[in-house]
């Protein structure tokens, strides 16, 4: 990936493709090599859009839908050295390794299934970035659910609560409607205060 | 609601700030001395036997090779060490792989990814600890072991099952409080 140390192909005014000469790019006109710079970070900024894969394109599978389901199982599958990348997106020796044996197991014919099973039953849990449910994942797959209720049950008290201070008092008995009279104010039609 | 459920969900925030805080010191303290590590993962082999497996010997070592049928009888509990010559740790390791050898502990070894002559240089720099040695240049028999690492060490019983994995240098502390401990228990 030394792509930024040499100039685009074809930005040389000469219709050069290739490297330029360095002491063109350093001696006589500086505001180029600044504004090649300025380029070659634009790409830079752009790469991780288009690099979903590193490694050596000879170890692609040749048939781009095999290939595909490569690269869709391996962003399920953690790298154990860098632990928060997926082996597609990591460039260790053991990601390269856990690839190749991804695409020799595809070729090979197994399932998806088969080939998680492979690695799990040599990795563990952990080398699935999506673990499965078991009794000592639990905690971890119920988390969100156990929060989303608590939130929602928080929700709901409240609201019963808020309903119950802005509740309309109970209408005025008969008997408060006599006091009301002989105190010589105005009940109201339906009891409520105005 | 009662003034105590009242005063008791007012501290309800605090006590789990607290619980939370004990919890991250409690790591911390941990990563310090050693007994937490964060980037540890439990081997899926616990209890397991190794994987089937069959390697060649280092040639020039002066030691046998191994696979899986020398690992199933044992007459002791035995260490086997995944190392490399371009790996660091292993330098730091290699005293204490050297005393458990003069203690009479089998330690075999496994040179994973390394090319035979640098393992061979190193062995004869720094000595050779290994009972038996084999080398897994493609590096394919540490992936069916589960290896992400070098050094990365298993203690295997008498029955030959896994009964401990630690990845990282043995040190003198790892020597002390963990080995040998497991080496009396699975006598």
């Amino acid at each position: 990936m030394g792509f930024w140390r040499r100039a685009a192909p074809g930005s040389d005014e000469r219709g050069c493709k290739g490297p330029l000469p360095l002491a063109r790019v350093q001696g006589q006109r500086p505001w180029r090599s600044a504004r090649r710079g300025l380029a070659a970070l634009a790409l830079l900024i752009l790469l991780p859009l288009h690099a979903h894969a590193v490694g050596n394109p000879a170890d692609m599978l040749p048939d781009p839908v095999q290939e595909e389901r490569a690269r869709n199982l391996g962003r399920d599958i953690r790298c154990m050295v860098c632990q928060n990348q997926s082996i597609e997106d990591s460039e260790v020796g053991l990601a390269r390794d856990l690839r190749l044996i991804v695409r020799e197991r595809i070729t090979a014919g197994d399932s998806d299934a088969d080939i998680k099973q492979f690695l799990h039953a040599r990795y563990g849990d952990f080398v699935l970035l999506k673990p499965p449910f078991a009794w000592n994942t639990a905690v971890l797959w119920a988390t969100p659910v156990v929060a989303v209720l608590c939130g929602l049950g928080l929700i709901l008290v409240m609201r019963r609560r808020a309903a119950q201070a802005h509740a309309a008092p109970p209408p005025l008995t008969e008997e408060e409607r006599r006091r009301l009279a002989a105190l010589g104010l105005p009940p109201d039609r339906d009891g409520t205060r105005a | 609601m009662t003034p105590f459920a009242r005063r008791a969900l007012l501290f309800t925030p605090f006590a789990l700030a607290a619980m939370g805080g004990a919890g991250f010191y409690g790591m911390l303290q941990g990563m310090k001395t050693g007994e937490y590590n964060p980037r540890g993962v439990p081997s899926a082999l616990i209890g397991r036997p190794p994987p089937d497996f069959t390697l060649p010997a280092l040639e020039d070592a002066g030691v046998p090779a191994f696979g899986s049928a020398e690992l199933r009888n044992l007459s002791g509990p035995v260490l086997v060490n995944f190392w490399a010559s371009w790996c660091v740790p292993c330098i730091i390791e290699h005293p204490q792989l050297m005393r458990l050898q003069r203690d009479g502990v089998p330690v075999l070894g496994i040179a994973y990814k390394d090319r035979p002559a640098d393992s061979l240089r190193f062995l004869r720099q720094h000595g050779n600890p290994f009972r038996m040695l084999a080398k897994d240049e493609p590096g394919r028999v540490a992936i069916d072991w589960g290896v992400y690492g070098v050094p990365e060490t298993y203690l295997l019983d008498r029955q030959g099952l896994i009964r401990w994995r630690f990845a990282g240098p043995i040190t003198q502390e790892v020597l002390d409080q963990d080995i040998r401990p497991l080496l009396r228990r699975w006598a």
